[in-house]
């Protein structure tokens, strides 16, 4: 869903400091770094505190952009950092660079109701998207910002390994961690739509 | 998964391993003969198989409403104010 990739910038007119430019760039990057912000954060003040940080440090900083990854690459890095950040100061108390575990098993499926088959429109409606948004909030931050950047903003592995300082293998480890603790939670609750029919 | 069935079919693929490779599957990045394997598996093992097309819709339902949540327009006007660039906006 990276409805940005369409969009090309010059970043040597970025660079020279080039107001429409910029206001080009902000507008191509306000929606996905806002749903960033609030799917992190859960909140829409705190969405926007993350966006205009992000922009501000990208405008103060743009001049330097070494374009080593990609523009959006760079924008989601400082998004994502915002976002962690910000999670902290609400949480001061879980530590900053806690080991991820990444060695830890994978927790086995529990749930086996068969609902990909539901109709879309039921598996989307109004609760549903709710619950999509309550299982994403209920996820560990560290797999949370690893399945926004690859499966809801669209970025590939790498660039997500580029955006967070992570390896590669960090990050696929991440993302399956990720994607079967929302099927599980998912799964819990179509279950119930089925049963309940 | 484990639990759940003990069939005896002879696929040499646990469900184990399919569950580590689920991901990169989806991902396109596992050779030929890994996927046959998986498919083959599916094949003999429901909850598998049932396991496999949920992630996937997981994945799918995610990315389908993810256009869904866009800057409200009254954020957008403060983010161009504090950036000062509202003369350089073009307002949908």
């Amino acid at each position: 869903m990276n409805e940005t990739t369409q969009h090309e910038f010059s970043i040597e007119a970025l660079r020279a400091g080039d107001r429409a430019e910029f206001a080009r760039l902000v507008e191509a990057y306000s929606s996905p770094i806002y749903r960033l912000g609030l799917k992190m954060l859960g909140d829409q003040q705190n969405a926007e505190d993350v966006l205009q940080n992000t922009f501000l440090k990208a405008l103060q900083h743009i001049g330097n952009f070494e374009a080593r990854s990609s523009l959006s690459t760079w924008l989601y890095r400082i998004a994502a950092n915002e976002a962690l950040m910000l999670l902290r100061k609400k949480r001061p108390e879980v530590p900053i660079d806690e080991p991820a575990s990444e060695d830890d098993e994978i927790s086995l499926p529990t749930q086996f109701t068969d609902w990909a088959d539901m109709p879309e429109n039921e598996l989307l409606s109004v609760e549903g998207r709710r619950h999509l948004n309550d299982a994403i909030h209920a996820l560990p931050e560290k797999l949370r910002v690893v399945f926004l950047l690859r499966d809801i903003e669209g970025l590939s592995i790498r660039e997500t390994a580029d955006a967070l300082n992570l390896t590669e293998t960090a990050v696929k480890t991440r993302l399956l961690r990720a994607r079967l603790n929302l099927r599980e939670q998912l799964g819990h609750y179509y279950a119930e739509r089925i049963t309940s029919e | 998964m484990t639990t759940h069935h003990h069939h005896e079919h002879d696929h040499q693929l646990s469900c184990k391993e399919l569950l580590g490779s689920i991901s990169d599957y989806v991902e396109g990045e596992l050779s030929d003969d890994l996927c046959q394997e998986i498919r083959q598996h599916m094949a003999g093992c429901e909850n598998c198989r049932v396991v496999f097309d949920t992630f996937n819709k997981t994945i799918y339902l995610y990315h389908t409403s993810a256009g869904d949540t866009k800057a409200p327009v009254d954020v957008q006007n403060r983010l161009f104010e504090k950036l000062q660039l509202n003369d350089y906006i073009k307002r949908k």
